[in-house]
């Protein structure tokens, strides 16, 4: 592989994964946003399997696989199957910040990645560092859409966008993390992913619903 | 400076005043038999056309020259850009009057002269629909700009025909993520800027939906025939503006032979028509947007400006 078709390919699939970041805060379908996410995780595996085969490193290809059916096929199933049937668990209730202004918070977020992320492009100049502003924005979209959605399921979508960020900020610094420690995290994903599922199984079952806004307050 | 070019230039405008009719009817004839109906065929934008040409000139009591004079504007401001876009050949003796961003104000330019007109009849339509027409440009126009200045970049020059030169000497940056999403953000700013699905709808004339009919709900006869072609050529020229900033290939150079401007002609046709088919092939499949939706379309689309003109600035490979 050349250095302009690697630098082609990296700069390709940091723009999809911030892309598809920026998609999961325009959609509001919850079955699309989870799908999403399984492309965003096609996006974050694609890096490190870039890297792998551009250096002829097996490291950093087998850590890609294993992301690739982590993060783009057991995850989004695993949400999917959280998702609930009826019509009204489909979709996202009435956000607290409606879509216009969400996106236009997300632009903002972008061009604050980028601004503050600038003295660790100056340090290195290569195609891999120039690409961390996208997914350190995917990070802030990621804490931004983890505050202002009010489903337990699009939480829960928020916070494996934001490990997904810190992973890909992770894979495109360091180029490249050991398998020990990129299994340890993923691991740790796919619990915290159980536990979600769970919850929001016993919630609907308890509440029949999974707004998290009306179990703020005490009630008979 | 060429003759030719010169004559190219001049054929650029005629082909757009007689193209354009047939753009429309194109449109609306895939659109018919899309849906199972027989359709007027691809003539009849030309023959109502003709129609309203020799009816009596009316005015609305009580309008002034503003009325009178917006139907010329519009239609002489895309007359302008057919001209100065390298729509055949590059190098047009226009080139140097005016870069992207000076085709972006001629055209908002038109935009703003019906505007006008429209407030001036003192209807309730046609405040209404100015009203909504003028709120849809406000949220066009930063996108338009931004996606300008994304495709610029490359370029290093907003100047048309350099941005068109750029692309033809580079064809690899056609598919790079910036122009990639420039591109998806101008479809979507073309398409609310032309008034088609799922903005406005061009063939409503229902009071609560329709757009930008209701703003030139008073025209009759020559005026309307007047606003009606200024629209079917500011569709063609943005649609062969978009073809050849992605896809300028077959047009011809800055000094071009008879035989170049000929397959110029012949290449950009069969793009428009392309562009305008799939266009009306995907009005079928989606309906109106709710009008206080619109404003969530065009600011997603700014986001993508924004996210190309931040790919081609940060990502883009280091020149050293």
């Amino acid at each position: 592989m050349s250095l302009a078709t690697y630098t082609g390919v990296l700069d390709l699939t940091a723009g999809a994964f911030l892309l598809a970041a920026v998609l999961i805060v325009w959609r509001r379908e919850l079955r699309s946003i989870v799908h999403l996410l399984a492309w965003q995780g096609v996006a974050l595996a694609a890096i490190p399997l870039t890297e792998g085969l551009y250096e002829g490193n097996p490291g950093p290809v087998i850590v890609g696989l294993v992301v690739l059916v982590l993060r783009a096929g057991v995850l989004p199933v695993l949400l999917l199957r959280a998702v609930g049937t009826a019509d009204a668990e489909r979709r996202e209730s009435t956000p607290l910040v409606n879509t216009t202004s969400s996106l236009l918070i997300t632009a903002a977020l972008t061009m604050l990645a980028y601004a503050v992320t600038r003295p660790i492009i100056a340090l290195d100049q290569a195609a891999a560092t120039r690409a961390v502003p996208a997914a350190f924005a995917v990070i802030l979209i990621a804490l931004f859409v983890m505050v202002s959605r009010r489903r337990a399921l699009s939480q829960a979508v928020g916070f494996l966008m934001l490990d997904n960020g810190i992973t890909a900020t992770a894979f495109l610094i360091t180029g490249g993390v050991p398998l020990i420690v990129e299994l340890g995290a993923s691991m740790d994903v796919l619990f915290a992913v159980f536990v979600l599922g769970l919850l929001t199984g016993h919630m609907r079952r308890a509440f029949g619903g999974t707004d998290l806004d009306q179990l703020r307050e005490l009630r008979d | 400076m060429s003759a030719l070019s010169i004559v190219a230039a001049v054929l650029q405008v005629v082909v757009v005043l007689v193209g354009a009719p047939f753009v429309v009817g194109g449109m609306r004839q895939v659109r018919a038999r899309l849906e199972g109906r027989a359709g007027g065929g691809v003539g009849q934008p030309w023959r109502d056309l003709r129609k309203q040409l020799r009816k009596q000139q009316v005015t609305p009591r009580g309008t002034t020259l503003v009325f009178a004079v917006a139907p010329a504007i519009a239609a002489g401001t895309t007359l302008l850009i057919a001209a100065i876009l390298p729509i055949f050949a590059l190098g047009s003796p226009l080139d140097s009057v005016a870069d992207l961003f000076g085709v972006v104000g001629l055209l908002f330019l038109g935009t703003v002269a019906l505007t006008l007109a429209g407030l001036d009849t003192g209807t309730a339509f046609g405040g209404m629909g100015s009203s909504r027409e003028i709120t849809i440009a406000a949220l066009v126009e930063p996108t338009i700009l931004l996606a300008v200045f994304a495709l610029s970049i490359p370029g290093q020059s907003a100047n048309l025909s350099a941005i068109v030169s750029a692309t033809l000497d580079n064809p690899g940056q056609v598919f790079s993520l910036g122009s990639v999403l420039a591109f998806v953000a101008l479809v979507i700013v073309i398409i609310a800027e032309t008034g088609r699905l799922p903005v406005d709808n061009p063939s409503t004339h229902l009071e609560l939906t329709m757009i930008h009919e209701a703003m030139v709900l008073e025209y009759a006869g020559p005026k309307l025939a007047l606003v009606e072609w200024a629209s079917g050529m500011r569709l063609t020229v943005l649609l062969a503006l978009l073809a050849n900033l992605f896809l300028p290939w077959g047009i011809a150079g800055a000094d071009p032979s008879l035989l170049a401007v000929l397959i110029g002609v012949v290449a950009i046709a069969v793009k428009v028509s392309v562009l305008a088919g799939l266009l009306a092939a995907g009005e079928v499949f989606i309906a109106k947007l709710r009008y206080f939706r619109v404003p969530e379309l065009l600011s997603g689309s700014f986001l993508l400006a924004l996210l190309a003109v931040t790919a081609s600035y940060f990502l883009a490979t280091p020149t050293r």
